[in-house]
């Protein structure tokens, strides 16, 4: 459909019109090309230097004075050492490879830190009154504990389990140590009282594959170099040029950034 | 205690697509309408930020509290039911619009089988066909007797779509051409003509061009934005009762909508519905709303949920078959699937709409013979182009590692080298599927929860089997590398989505024994009480719900004029 005819079609229209229009005014599709890039990149730092500083505390490496700093790179909830170990555990889950970046460099421990500080942390929507009963498993999660619990507790025995099987911590294991202990979760080799090991498990895949590819509004996607991964196109406008055509469409990803004015 | 509120003509429970339909026409027959909706108001504007895959589709944003209320499960009467604590297989509605606004649209007309499913299938088979303890039967209507309401829907609505060359009889074509054809979709439709199949266009709320509906809403074309299921419709191109049926009611000046009102009663004396209890949720003030004539639009469960606890109609009792508030709870049966993998041929599945896909019935209904088969009835077999998300689309052929280097490379490669064709399987009531009230969990007001008693039976692992192995004969035609196709049911489970179409529990039929309302879905023994839903529904068949719920909503409005002229039974 050619820009006139679209904006023609939109005049007879209440909502819609209304909403459609700013919608292009404010994503800057209207004037034909995708902003994209340049706003966001000059945002983020480069992802390997913003997350060595966060890690080690290193500040004597300092950001040149024009560059602008990842404010949202600092944590909301996780300790220091659990930040390190959900950072080496979602690195292992989804590492960097050939087809790009993983889990540390795109931020997914920052994303799950962040998330884990709010709503979903706390099972704020689910219900969670009592009794609590063992279920079945076709009847989901029967357990009393929230999410933040959950992860504390999942995370101190992967650091006891590392201890216990490689006398080490788990962030300072090599690669196929770190494997060896998530696998001993994912498969309830290792055997907890308090929670469903292979259900931690679970959850931190989960939330890994969250980080990974959410918008990068959460902290997560760092770059968007998720969705470019995939070539996912993030959130355009309006795909109705290419639905029907043949031929793959790469397209430069737009982000939810872009569908706010910032002066 | 409670405040006593003016009587109004009518009041409705709930503001989704059932209600949102009954205020409009009531309204525009000059009836003063109160709708009360539990959730918040909602608009168009609201969507800016809304191709948010986490917030709308992994957080549940616009779907109803858990921690305020929602329901228990139990695979059978032996075991406990225990409350879904967080979402899994289905997704309730909440907030004006309900579950309109978050649909895909697909916009299906049951078929004239189903309203008949018994007679036809003891005529054509025998009574033997029917295993013991499926509780099918006839509606108390035939598809010819709704033909008209089901148009009325779709003009409404502005369904795009092309005939289905093994459906219903239409009275008129469609209001607007079907939605655009994807290179997937045409291979599958190569693909099924190929087999002797009868392809068409899946018939599509999303609007193929821009249309104006019979009430003068006039809605813009659908962008093929790809957030779509779960999440509203920034162009208001989905129909959605907020952008259709709502705002005709509010323009007659007869509407006056009450968000944040949770219903908690029906009220009733001698027989007769005298209005509604409910509580506003931002004070925790309670109201009474006397009224004329009650409706109940307030999805499957609450319908059920509210009639039980207000004790109108005599429950159902699944020891004697007896009884009918919360009988003949159905699903749908999704399991019977496949997969393509292409090796070479990347797909722009990034992009779609909700209800952008082809189909075929020749193996639903009883569209083919059922004599050397172990189930009835059959399924919709379509493939959707519905928009591949990334957190959710990560599809990989079978044996590859469940995370990890391997993993990731596998769901990069083929996130968009892969096609799914699934079968919509129906699925038939048992004596021991039911709905009641749950005796321990509570919701937020201390009312019992519903509780669920359903799992899948033979029929369903039969249909599965079969639908299955469909889904992969047409993959495999279509030229897929590699083709996996599942044909195991496993026991029903609450903890992954499978569809929001929850059937009965206040069912309609023609005699007060087996049905709690008549085909105008009017109570039997509260002859001023409708109560309107895919509750009515005696089974669910091999389609979404709404095309088929949607008629019955208009064919109620109709009766609820009549008997606001000339009380009394409707039929
Ligand atoms: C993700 C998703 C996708 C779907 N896709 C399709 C599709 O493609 N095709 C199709 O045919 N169907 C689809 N459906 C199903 C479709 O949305 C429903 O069939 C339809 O919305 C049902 O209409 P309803 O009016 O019965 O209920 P709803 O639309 O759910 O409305 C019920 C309303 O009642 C309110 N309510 C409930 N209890 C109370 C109370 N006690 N007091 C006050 N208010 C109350 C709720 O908040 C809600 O707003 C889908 C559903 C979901 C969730
Ligand atoms: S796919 Fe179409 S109908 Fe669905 S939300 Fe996007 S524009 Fe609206």
């Amino acid at each position: 459909m050619a820009n006139e005819t679209e904006e023609q079609d939109l005049k007879d229209h209440r909502e819609p019109d209304h909403s459609r229009r700013n919608f292009l005014k404010n994503s800057g599709y209207a004037v034909g090309g995708l902003i994209v890039g340049g706003v966001v990149g000059s945002l983020l730092r480069s992802p390997n230097k913003s997350t060595t500083n966060n890690n080690n505390g290193n500040t004597t490496e300092k950001a040149p004075a024009n560059e602008a700093v990842n404010f949202n790179q600092a944590l909301m909830h996780f300790t220091q050492e659990q930040f390190l170990i959900m950072e080496a555990a979602t690195e292992r889950i989804f590492p960097a490879d050939d087809n790009g970046p993983g889990a540390k460099e795109l931020g997914v421990a920052y994303f799950i830190d962040h998330q884990l500080a709010g709503e979903w942390g706390l099972n704020g929507r689910e219900y969670m009154q009592g009794p609590f009963f063992k279920g079945e498993t076709t009847q989901g999660y029967q357990g009393r504990l929230k999410r933040r619990e959950i992860f504390d507790i999942g995370l101190q025995e992967m650091q006891n389990y590392s201890n216990k099987k490689f006398q080490k911590k788990f962030k300072d294991l090599t690669p196929e140590q770190q494997d060896t202990v998530l696998k001993a979760f994912e498969t309830d080799e290792v055997k907890l009282t308090t929670i469903s090991a292979s259900g931690f498990f679970k959850t931190i895949f989960g939330s890994t594959m969250e980080g990974a590819y959410a918008d990068p509004l959460y902290g997560g996607n760092g770059n968007m170099g998720g969705w470019k991964l995939k070539n996912f196109p993030g959130n355009q406008m309006s795909y109705t040029k290419i639905i029907e055509q043949d031929k793959f469409e790469k397209m430069q990803p737009v982000s939810l950034r872009e569908h706010l004015p910032h002066s | 205690m409670a405040t006593k509120l003016p009587k109004t003509d009518v009041v409705i429970v709930g503001v989704g697509w059932g209600g949102g339909i009954i205020a409009s026409e009531l309204t525009k027959g000059g009836l003063s309408v109160v709708g009360l909706e539990r959730g918040k108001e909602r608009k168009t504007e609201d969507y800016y930020m809304v191709h948010d895959e986490l917030r709308y589709a992994l957080r549940y944003e616009m779907f109803q509290d858990l921690s305020r209320e929602t329901i228990t499960f139990r695979g059978n009467e032996k075991i406990k039911a225990l409350p879904m604590r967080s979402y899994g297989s289905f997704l309730l509605g909440d907030g004006l619009g309900g579950s309109g606004v978050h649909w895909n649209g697909q916009t299906f007309r049951f078929l004239p089988y189903d309203f008949e499913i018994k007679s036809k299938t003891i005529e054509r088979y025998g009574k033997s066909k029917i295993p013991d303890g499926m509780t099918i039967q006839d509606w108390g209507i035939t598809y010819d007797k709704l033909e008209p309401y089901f148009n009325k829907f779709e003009k409404m609505t502005g369904i795009s779509g092309d005939e289905n060359p093994l459906g219903g009889k239409r009275s008129e074509k469609y209001p607007t051409p079907p939605m655009k054809t994807t290179p997937g979709m045409k291979m599958f439709s190569d693909s099924c003509k190929g087999l002797n199949y009868h392809p068409y266009h899946m018939p599509s709320a999303n609007l193929s061009e821009q249309y104006t509906n019979p009430d003068g809403i006039a809605r813009a074309a659908c962008q093929y934005c790809g957030y779509c299921e779960r999440f509203g419709c920034e162009y208001g191109a989905k129909a959605d009762p907020v952008v259709t049926v709502i705002p005709v009611a509010k323009n007659t000046g007869k509407f006056e909508l009450r968000t944040h009102s949770n219903v908690r009663r029906i009220l009733h004396k001698g027989g007769k519905a005298t209005g509604v209890l409910y509580i506003d949720t931002t004070t925790g003030e309670e109201y009474e709303q006397p009224a004329d004539i009650v409706v109940m639009t307030s999805y499957v469960f609450n319908n059920t949920r509210l009639l039980l606890m207000s004790n109108i109609g005599k429950p159902y009792d699944p020891k004697t078959g007896t009884g009918v508030i919360g009988r003949n709870y159905a699903y749908q049966v999704l399991k019977g699937a496949g997969v393509g993998f292409f090796e070479d041929k990347e797909f722009n599945i990034f992009a779609g709409a909700g209800s952008l896909g082809m189909c075929i019935d020749d193996f639903n209904g009883d569209n083919f013979d059922h004599k050397d088969l172990k189930f009835i009835h059959g399924a919709n077999i379509s493939y959707s182009q519905t928009g591949a998300r990334p957190i959710q689309n990560n599809t990989v052929p079978p044996g590859t590692p469940t995370w990890g280097k391997d993993y990731k490379a596998a769901t990069v490669k083929y996130a968009n080298r892969h096609i799914n064709v699934g079968a919509q399987g129906s699925c038939m009531p048992f004596r021991h599927h039911f709905l009641d009230l749950d005796p321990t969990y509570k919701d937020e007001f201390g009312d019992p929860l519903m509780r669920i008693t359903f799992d899948f039976e033979d029929q369903d692992r039969e249909l599965v089997k079969f639908m299955g192995a469909k889904c992969g004969d047409i993959l495999k035609q279509m030229g897929a590398d590699k083709v996996v196709s599942n044909t195991e049911l496993a026991p029903y489970e609450i903890t992954t989505y499978q569809s929001t179409h929850n059937t009965g529990g206040v069912v309609m039929g023609s005699s007060p024994d087996t049905s709690a309302v008549n085909n105008y879905l009017q109570m039997w023994d509260t002859e001023n009480l409708f109560v309107i839903g895919a509750s009515a529904f005696a089974h669910n068949s091999g389609y979404n719900p709404t095309g088929t719920m949607g008629a019955l909503s208009y064919r109620a409005a109709e009766g609820i004029h009549k008997y606001h002229k000339n009380p009394g039974s409707l039929v």
